[in-house]
């Protein structure tokens, strides 16, 4: 926007032309069933399920069941561990990605990308295999004399955790690759030159010129597993509900479609205050 | 105080097969200005690295104030390093890059508050401390630099090409306003360069280095004057190359023969017996030129034909033949306006006195 904007304003709405594709698709496909939805989190639900169209803001109010505020909250704590884990896992990996040639770094980055390679559903099973009483973790743990009786993971907290860190790891790696990649190495030996120790190099050199790409990352870690659907309900099975199992469940189970559009457009308003966060924390570069 | 501010004994530094310091020995004096000079590939950026302890030695010993550095981590060491492009931390401000050494040391705020004060006046960027970087122009921030090392009060400045990205007009002023903060400081200075003119008009002595390996050490003058080596004198300014052949010694003067040409005269190399292959060295600014030989009481004369001329305002720039494939430079300054110019094309005697030159074993 340095040049163009100083040009004529018949080639400013010249290139406004070319957003007129996007815009319907957009329009007719997100826009307009996102304010259906919307309408629909205002509606009441019909003695056999359906819509009455009807103004209440009661769905908000259910939602204020503790009940349902505990979904909340378990969701949002599963997915700041999430972030949290990705981060600590993330971090030193990408740290050590940057400071390699860059012939090797193509190939590290291709091996942080590998699993996207498979679809996610058949991973997540996969993970299953692993966790299950009797599975892969189990038999090696106790064959090797490690645990005596099996541990129980699958269908716990413990689980989606384990398979939320793993789906979303390489949305963390790669903006923090980007970000220490970018990184000259000589304010490192600088800050060595100036009485830093190793830890203090970290904390007040590495860590803030790193920040674009840990808020960015953190972002597109927390996002996606707060709504995380497939991870919950697979891994997780009944007992450890998330938001986005909650959603499916009023919308195909319980077919209370006004209470499952609210709980969604809280879930937005959840991910914006994110993105908010975001912004104020100096993160620019993505927004 | 007769106790050398850094020594360097024997180190020697590898790098894969490759020897980038190569039993290097030297020892800087307190409050000195020592400059390393060399071409990119001779090891003196390593030395530094070597010195400022991002880099470890695989044979030999530093030390400074007389203790041994080579295993004390680069934060422990007394020494700063301005870097090559600065390095300034992009996030902080001037005061905060400023303060970084001195909150590293857990100094008292209000200590660091007058220390870095002082150090931004030093540096004429008072008022400045909190803009970023990047708003400042390369020659603020080059002196950002200097202010962020000599804030730490250091025993040893080191300088990795100080003034190597600054235009030529800053960079000259620069290295008068460096040498007189060196000064007022008394901060014992090693500078790397690769830049002559900035070595021998800051140093107080400068050190040649080729290949990992020290040439010769000396004033900026014993440097120009007396070069220990060709590869010196021709990598230090210009230089006007003879070969011949020693034939005879007189008291401190000898008779050098060149083929083709009359007998040089000039001041007796040490250690070369008559009968020795011998290169004496001219520098441009050393010879005379005239129509005539016979004209005042110089040693040696050439005859030689103008093959360039060139007219840079201050000087006369020439290029004469000597030989068929012997060009050399002359220096001729425009002093005063009845110096005979020459043509190109025009033969001219080139004279210069016996012991203007230097001769060297070849």
């Amino acid at each position: 926007m340095t040049t163009d904007s100083t040009g004529s304003r018949t080639n400013v709405c010249h290139r406004a032309w070319v957003l007129v594709p996007a815009l319907i698709w957009m329009g007719l496909f997100f826009f307009l069933p996102l304010l259906i939805v919307l309408l629909i989190s205002f509606a009441s639900r019909g003695t056999y399920g359906g819509v009455e169209w009807t103004f209440t803001l009661a769905n908000y109010r259910d939602l204020a069941d503790p009940l349902y505020l505990w979904i909340y909250l378990r969701s949002c704590a599963l997915a700041l561990a999430t972030t949290g884990l990705c981060l600590c896992l993330g971090f030193p990996l990408a740290y050590y990605i940057a400071g390699e040639p860059a012939r090797r770094q193509g190939i590290w980055l291709m091996l942080v990308l590998i699993p996207f390679w498979t679809n996610f559903l058949v991973r997540t099973y996969a993970w299953m295999d692993v966790l299950r009483t009797d599975g892969l973790l189990n038999t090696v743990s106790m064959g090797a004399g490690l645990t005596s009786d099996p541990i129980e993971i699958l269908y716990t907290d413990a689980a989606v955790l384990i398979g939320l860190v793993y789906g979303y790891l390489p949305f963390m790696v790669l903006p923090l690759y980007a970000a220490i990649e970018r990184m000259d190495r000589s304010l490192i030996e600088a800050a060595r030159d100036l009485y830093a120790p190793g830890w203090a190099v970290f904390v007040r050199v590495i860590v803030p010129l790193a920040k674009p790409g840990i808020v960015a990352g953190c972002l597109l870690v927390f996002t996606p597993s707060l709504g995380a659907y497939i991870t919950p309900d697979l891994l997780g099975g009944a007992r450890s509900m998330m938001i986005g199992n909650f959603i499916q469940h009023e919308y195909l189970v319980v077919r209370d479609w006004p209470l499952g559009s609210a709980a969604s457009f809280v879930l937005m308003a959840m991910v914006s205050a994110g993105v908010w966060a975001y912004q104020r924390a100096g993160g620019e570069r993505l927004l | 105080m007769n106790q050398p501010s850094v020594e360097l004994r024997e180190v020697v530094k590898r790098h894969g097969s490759t020897v980038a310091v190569d039993h290097l020995s030297f020892s800087v004096r307190r409050g000195e200005f020592f400059s390393i000079l060399g071409p990119s590939g001779s090891g003196k950026t390593t030395t530094l690295r070597l010195i400022a302890g991002f880099e470890h030695p695989d044979g030999g010993d530093i030390l400074i104030d007389g203790r041994s550095i080579v295993d004390a981590p680069p934060n422990l060491r007394p020494v700063n390093l301005v870097f090559q492009q600065y390095a300034l931390f992009p996030h902080l401000t001037v005061f905060g890059n400023v303060a970084f050494g001195l909150e590293m040391r857990d100094v008292a705020r209000a200590e660091i508050q007058s220390r870095v004060g002082a150090a931004l006046d030093m540096v004429q960027l008072a008022g400045k401390g909190d803009r970023l970087p990047a708003q400042l122009s390369g020659g603020e921030q080059q002196r950002v630099a200097l202010a962020r090392a000599l804030v730490n009060r250091p025993a040893v400045l080191l300088l990795d090409e100080p003034l190597g990205a600054l235009d030529q007009q800053l960079r000259q002023e620069m290295q008068g306003e460096l040498k007189a903060i060196q000064e007022q400081v008394g901060v014992t200075c090693i500078c790397v360069t690769h830049h002559q003119e900035e070595a021998l008009t800051m140093s107080d002595r400068v050190a040649v280095m080729d290949h990992g390996r020290l040439l010769q050490v000396g004033t900026p003058q014993d440097i120009y004057d007396a070069p220990a080596s060709l590869y010196v004198a021709e990598f230090i300014g210009l230089s006007n190359r003879l070969d011949g052949r020693l034939a005879s010694v007189e008291g401190p003067h000898c008779r050098i023969e060149v083929p083709g040409l009359p007998a040089i005269q000039a001041a007796a190399p040490a250690g070369v017996e008559p009968g020795g292959r011998v290169t004496i060295i001219v520098r441009p600014e050393r010879l005379h030129l005239s129509q005539q030989a016979a004209q005042g009481g110089f040693g040696n004369v050439v005859p030689a034909r103008v093959a360039k001329a060139v007219y840079n305002g201050h000087e006369m720039q020439y290029q004469l033949r000597i030989a068929e494939n012997l060009l050399w430079t002359v220096r001729v300054p425009n002093a005063d306006g009845g110096q005979k110019r020459f043509l190109p094309g025009e033969a001219v005697m080139a004279r210069w006195n016996r012991d203007e030159s230097v001769v060297l074993a070849r």
